[in-house]
């Protein structure tokens, strides 16, 4: 099963031919993914890791078998290959893209609300289900396949953490960057309920930092409807209010944000919360012993 | 980016939302030269980018034009809350009857533009009780049309000469947040004054800094100082802490990660630096030097590579370090993409790189404190 892309994806790399778009094509490839077409507008007729590229969105529909997209290209072009793929129909857009205006982030999650489509990102490390399709960046080899569902808003430290839950003999079965934006297509929330229905997933890791309140309302979520144990860790203990750490999502503004919070909450709710990265593999053995 | 008052000001007006007569000035002679344009008494306002200006002695008020640059005077030049003042607004002093609270933020769950409102205004928006506010989000293809103005003044109670105008400023308002790529645009206090016009007393509107490149007709206001802005110039994220173990990691998670081990091994990071993914040599380098340059006891880089390449950081670390010959211990955590490769480098090299995150935070703050005792 897994959540989000499965054996079933069959993408789009939109900015195929750029120096990031064409690395990690290669590495998606490497892992298994089913990359059947890129896009890059004056570009037709080219291919990057023998994958054929197109000028336009619907161009590669037409031409091949797609119903997702991954997007490489620069910030201030990303809203435009955004709601490109979602006017094509795509049911999923993976936007790895960083530094998008939040304005223009605005506007393609109005569009993808009114079409239904699911937009993972933006500045997210992407998504990738163990054993069948990963679109973004994530390193490949830190997978193995299993029942640990992961949701995190920061890339490197997701890294972090599946690779100790892989070293630890615990297998995943999606996991999912939010982004660190402050505008984002999915939340911790949203990503529990596909948690809640996937019979793969027989637990969930959360990786939070400060700054908002999608940790609060998941807290709530997972006290009132979630079936599923649930380990956090919280990253930005020591941040100080009002400077933005580094995710432009990731301040601690008028006093809301604030670790404490975020921790008080999920505790509170019956979430373990690690206090190191390399904590979370013991907490999740013991939670799915409970 | 933050502007100035006087600059919020402008925009405003330019989008016909009423301000107070009156203009900006950088000496005692411009601010009497403004308030004699304005004639009668004045409010003089010191331009910094702080709140509660008022209340820390930033604000006055002038009868005469010679008053005006008396307290010019006084204030330019000063410091007011750590920020010098470099400019006044002198304007019109307002007969004010009441005060609202009109802003537009970014309410991020909903993904959306947020009215915030309140006929309670001219406090902080922190200190208005709930039950006196009233929000509302926006969606961006429907924008503010006037029946949310009219629901918006309905619910904030407002009588039908003053609620007027408030719609038409709200509407108004929420352009000037779409057109300038605002985080957050606020009239605090909107004033109602004697006679029953509204003018907006106070104007503030941060710019979304990706969104800059598109805004080239907005004065670029600077708010960084010192090292601060320069290594923000390489392109990444850096908050100065007060610690002693300069760190660099990449991604905004792992370099809060990196901070909170540092800490839970009785460690003092002295800064947060996010080098973020993709992350050239050049500007790793660059930072590493800059960072050498406070003085740290001793450096951690921690390192998981996903654009990242793991062999591009070990030869901005070599180069770094050659550059600067500094003698500070250096202890690296290097694992990810292209992660034989980058070990190979810094082997080659003479340095060593660790595998765990534990063992390099335990190693560095082990390192900083013998060199801290040595040294006292």
């Amino acid at each position: 099963m897994a959540i989000i892309v499965d054996e079933s994806t069959r993408a789009v790399v939109q900015g195929i031919t750029g120096h990031h778009g064409s690395f990690h094509t290669g590495q998606m490839l490497a892992f298994g993914s089913a990359i059947a077409a890129g896009v890059a507008p004056g570009r037709a007729g080219q291919s990057v890791h023998g994958v054929p590229v197109y000028d336009t969105v619907e161009a590669a529909r037409e031409a091949q078998d797609i119903n997702t997209s991954v997007i490489f290209v620069p910030a201030a072009f990303a809203k435009d290959a955004a709601m490109e793929a979602i006017s094509a129909g795509l049911k999923t857009v993976v936007v790895i893209t960083e530094h998008i205006p939040v304005h223009d982030a605005m506007e393609l999650m109005s569009l993808a609300e009114r079409e239904g489509t699911t937009v993972v990102g933006p500045n997210t490390f992407g998504i990738c289900s163990a054993g069948t399709c990963k679109l973004g960046i994530v390193p490949n080899q830190i997978f193995s396949v299993g029942g640990i569902g992961l949701v995190a808003r920061s890339g490197t430290l997701t890294y972090e953490i599946v690779a100790s839950l892989t070293a630890d003999g615990l297998g995943q079965s999606t996991c999912v960057g939010l982004g660190g934006d402050r505008v984002a297509g999915l939340d911790f929330v949203r990503v529990l309920r596909r948690f809640k229905d996937d019979p793969q997933t027989e637990a969930v890791v959360m990786v939070g930092e400060i700054g908002g309140t999608a940790e609060e309302e998941a807290a709530e979520y997972i006290k009132t409807e979630f079936n599923k144990p649930v380990v956090a860790y919280i990253a930005g203990k020591s941040a100080p209010p009002g400077k933005r750490m580094g995710h432009a999502g990731a301040i601690i503004e008028r006093g809301r944000g604030t670790f404490q919070s975020k921790v008080e909450a999920l505790k509170a709710a019956g979430t373990a919360v690690a206090e190191l990265p390399w904590e979370v593999p013991g907490l999740v053995r013991s939670a799915l012993a409970v | 980016m933050k502007l100035y008052e006087y600059l919020a000001k402008e925009v405003f007006a330019r989008r016909g939302i009423p301000v107070p007569r009156g203009g900006v000035a950088s000496t005692p002679e411009e601010a009497e030269a403004r308030a004699r344009e304005v004639g009668g008494p004045v409010a003089v306002k010191s331009q910094v980018l702080a709140g509660g200006r008022g209340k820390a002695g930033g604000i006055t008020f002038a009868d005469t034009p010679a008053q005006a640059r008396e307290a010019a005077e006084r204030l330019l030049g000063t410091e007011l809350k750590g920020l010098t003042i470099e400019k006044v607004l002198v304007e019109e002093k307002l007969a004010i009857r009441h005060e609202i609270y009109l802003g537009v933020a970014i309410d991020r769950s909903a993904r959306r533009p947020l009215i915030i409102a309140s006929a309670k205004g001219g406090i902080n928006i922190e200190e208005i009780p709930e039950e006196d506010i009233v929000r509302r989000t926006v969606d961006v293809a429907v924008g503010v049309e006037p029946f949310v103005g009219r629901e918006i003044v309905r619910r904030l109670g407002l009588d039908q000469a003053v609620g007027k105008q408030v719609a038409d400023i709200l509407a108004r308002l929420y352009k000037v947040f779409r057109a300038n790529d605002a985080e957050l645009t606020e009239i605090n206090p909107l004033v109602v004054v004697e006679g029953g016009r509204v003018i907006a007393a106070d104007g503030r509107l941060n710019v979304d800094d990706e969104a800059l490149y598109r805004h080239k007709e907005l004065p670029y206001v600077e708010e960084r100082t010192g090292l601060e802005k320069k290594i923000h110039d390489l392109g990444v994220s850096y908050v100065a802490l007060e610690g002693d173990i300069a760190v660099i990691a990449n991604g905004a998670g792992i370099t809060m990660g990196t901070l909170d081990t540092l800490m839970y091994y009785g460690g003092r990071p002295a800064n947060f630096l996010d080098a973020g993914g993709g992350t050239g040599s050049d500007e790793m380098a660059a930072a590493i030097s800059l960072l050498l340059e406070t003085g740290p006891s001793a450096f951690l880089v921690n390192i998981f590579g996903g654009i990242t390449r793991c062999d591009e950081v070990a030869k901005a670390l070599i180069q770094a370090r050659q550059a600067s010959g500094a003698d500070v211990p250096f202890v690296i955590r290097l694992v990810g993409t292209n992660e034989a490769e980058g070990h190979r480098i810094l082997r080659e090299n003479g340095m060593e790189a660790f595998r765990s995150m534990a063992e390099a935070a335990q190693k560095v703050v082990a390192l900083a404190s013998s060199r801290a005792s040595a040294a006292s």
